[in-house]
């Protein structure tokens, strides 16, 4: 019997190294310690309900344990063999208790490629690893095909680039490979800045051993001889697995000098970096690996060609490297048979916002985002009305309602505005104002700008600044048209992709919410309420006692009226803090995000 | 790690594989449990008292050298306290079979006769009761 511990970054945050300890101790005081198995491994994807617990083979799935719940688990679940009802995973339809976790709408959907070994294998123990394949990919490829054969099969299964932009991975690494050089590396990018994406981090923190595997082959397949990952310092946990798995690799042979006897040498090594958001695109990455400022550069020289120290250097996402070994043991015709035309295999999604089901998922393309949010996701928050999901964060655009039966690949995702970018999926409901969200954005990519040029550097600060205007009620007739002739002009002369994708956020939610934009500057008004410059505390007249508790806490002294009669609010003065709203005993005050006219003109008169 | 040893050929690390695969197998046999060999151990107070750990550790360790692909698992009481430790062992496609007063030597002959080949051995304990 195995126990299955979360200890991914999002169930360790909730104790589950704790709850793991417990377990452990509670087994060992029954002496159950021979028949019993406690594995830590990486993320389940369930984050929404962690720390998670699975018990195989009954493949019970217990969400949400606490390390007080150990000798309960222990005591019912493997001694008397009832399984602990209060912890099992709810339907939330069905209201049920789910037993099987092949059972939760949460897995069913799913189809794990790069995920395979997360929250199987626990990944500070190369052995889990060896025997769920890791490595026989690399011993294929080294003593069955020539660079180009292997090359060859990674362009026929279709993989293409998990980071964003989607670029062929065969093709690159031909093109590095035919670029001469003493000396190529092979660069694994997880600089992950995306805001809500974390895919990248959890393979590494529950799989180290298929990307280091995968980036041995690419550097067969380019001839380098020296790998690099560089990883933001902000992932501690991944960072010390990856280091564990490093060390473990090399003490069996796995990396360094001739790799099971076949002559060739490969080892890989960390960089750190600070976590800056341009340093996910390729040209800024090397310079800051370099230890340079990370600022993009000039393509080309692409880093195909001039990479690494001037050197040809191959740059691959962590997630397509987690597919490469799978490719090469399961062959092109299995992986091209998933996904659609031009997008072949799966994607992993980082589902977050306002969905049931808050976690990572694997699904095959061309899967449609109803699929996503309703049956894997579970649907919206509090049975609210769905609205529309940003993907691609900073970089790409958000889809409405009539993209819910669009079917997900590079392709579709760019035609309706968006971009896959690296996966993040940010679900929004009724609640949220678009204005507001594209706002948002604009504001991260204004402190991640480089700087270098100009176009990025100033104009995506005047965008923020038009949307601020529009968000504080000081929009004026003209500013939707400047917000989209400027974001054009960003898109068209920024450097780099960071640029040239910032003012998707804006063009998207002009595009498709362009009525809420309209209201907010001519009617003043925000439908969902999120705009406090925007709302309006109002007096009601039938409630209104007169007490004068709201007039005297008002700080900007807003209020007028006498004792005993109606108070009203003066919207010019009023700041909204909200002191009279707490401050009335008879409910008198309520928050309106739109200004009632009668009001007005009773005020007027 | 229990030893370090270098993996210095393709065929080294076939090897290691198959040494180690044993002990994660059983998560790749959650996903379809239904095809194996499955043996219950009845690990109550009166089995445990009688032997039932004995014999569980006997099942996983001679299942696993025989290279029988099958799932151990224990359970709770499931009544026949006149005959512990009493074992459930369920065939792919046939219905649970209890066998009773089980020590390693009956294990031996569970795992060779009915196991194995499918063939009926003593101390059968007819069902009395049906489960929901």
């Amino acid at each position: 019997m195995h126990l299955l511990v979360c200890a991914g970054t999002g169930c360790h945050s909730s104790e589950s190294d704790l709850v793991y300890e417990m377990l452990r101790d509670e087994i060992e005081r029954k002496g159950l310690d021979k028949e019993v198995q406690i594995i830590r491994t990486g993320c389940f994807g369930f984050c929404e309900k962690g720390p998670i617990v699975k018990i195989l083979p009954d493949n019970t799935f217990y969400t949400q344990v606490k390390p007080t719940d150990a000798k309960e688990i222990i005591d019912e679940h493997l001694i008397k063999g009832r399984s602990v009802h209060r912890l099992l995973y709810t339907d939330p339809e069905t209201m049920e208790h789910v037993l099987d976790s092949k059972h939760m709408g949460f897995y069913k959907k799913q189809l794990r490629i790069a995920l395979r070994n997360c929250g199987t294998i626990d990944p500070e123990n190369i052995d889990e690893s060896i025997g769920r394949n890791a490595y026989q990919a690399l011993g294929k490829v080294l003593t069955e095909y020539s660079p180009q054969q292997t090359i060859d099969i990674i362009k026929r299964s279709g993989l293409r680039g998990r980071g964003g932009a989607g670029f062929p991975t065969g093709l690159k690494w031909e093109i590095t490979r035919k670029n001469d050089a003493d000396q190529k590396y092979v660069v694994c990018n997880a600089d992950e800045g995306d805001p809500g994406a974390f895919m990248d981090r959890s393979i590494l923190e529950g799989d180290p051993h298929s990307v280091l595997e995968a980036m041995a082959i690419c550097g067969y397949c380019i001839g380098a001889t020296k790998g690099l990952v560089y990883i933001r310092a902000e992932y501690p946990l991944a960072i010390k697995r990856l280091k564990i798995a490093i060390a473990q690799a090399r003490d069996y042979g796995l990396l360094g000098e001739n790799i099971l006897g076949t002559g060739f040498s490969f080892d890989i090594g960390l960089k750190y970096g600070a976590g800056a958001f341009v340093c996910g695109e390729e040209t800024a990455l090397i310079h800051s690996m370099e230890g340079k400022r990370g600022e993009p550069s000039n393509k080309p020289p692409f880093p195909a060609q001039s990479g690494y120290l001037g050197k040809p250097t191959n740059v691959n996402n962590v997630e397509t490297f987690a597919n490469v070994p799978v490719i090469i043991l399961k062959g092109t015709d299995w992986f091209s048979a998933i996904g659609t035309e031009k997008s072949k295999g799966t994607k992993v999604f980082a589902l977050a916002g306002k969905i049931n089901n808050v976690g990572l998922i694997e699904v095959p393309m061309g899967i449609t985002l109803r699929e996503i949010i309703y049956e894997i996701g579970g649907g919206i928050k509090d049975g609210k009305k769905f609205k529309a999901v940003q993907t691609g964060g900073p970089s790409g655009g958000c889809l409405t309602e009539k993209h819910l039966d669009t079917r997900i690949d590079y392709e579709s995702l760019t035609a309706a505005g968006s971009m896959m970018g690296s996966g993040g999926m940010i679900v929004l409901d009724e609640d949220d104002c678009m204005v507001s969200v594209a706002k948002f954005f604009l504001g991260f990519i204004v402190e991640e700008s480089c700087g270098k040029c100009a176009p990025c550097r100033i104009g995506n600060k005047r965008l923020h600044e038009i949307l601020t205007r529009i968000t504080e009620g000081n929009g004026t007739q003209g500013d939707i048209e400047k917000l989209r002739n400027l974001a054009n002009v960003i898109k068209d002369t920024s450097l780099c992709g960071l640029g040239q994708t910032s003012p998707n956020p804006v063009l998207s939610t002009l595009d498709n919410f362009m009525d809420e934009y309209m209201e907010h500057v001519y009617d003043k008004k925000c439908r969902s309420g999120k705009c406090s410059s925007l709302l309006y505390y109002v007096i009601s007249a039938d409630d209104c006692t007169g007490c004068m508790a709201c007039k005297r806490v008002c700080p900007t002294h807003a209020i007028n009226g006498e004792r005993r009669g109606v108070h009203w609010i003066n919207q010019e003065i009023c700041i909204k803090c909200g002191a009279c709203m707490d401050k009335c005993q008879f409910d008198a005050i309520s928050l309106l995000n739109d200004y009632p006219r009668e009001m007005a003109d009773v005020i007027s008169n | 790690m229990n030893q370090i040893s270098e993996i210095k050929t393709l065929a080294d690390l076939k090897k290691k594989q198959e040494e180690v695969r044993a002990r994660i197998t059983l998560r790749d046999r959650a996903e379809s449990p239904d095809s194996l060999v499955q043996v219950k151990v009845a690990m109550a107070t009166c089995g445990i008292a009688s032997g039932a750990k004995e014999v569980m550790e006997y099942f996983v360790e001679e299942l696993d050298k025989r290279c029988i692909d099958a799932v151990v698992t224990q359970t709770g009481c499931m009544g026949y306290c006149f005959a512990e430790p009493t074992v459930e062992v369920t065939l792919p496609g046939k219905e649970p079979v209890v066998f009773g007063n089980v020590d390693p030597e009956k294990a031996d002959e569970i795992i060779e006769c009915y196991i194995k080949d499918g063939e009926l051995v003593d101390g059968i304990i007819p069902q009395n009761y049906n489960t929901i």
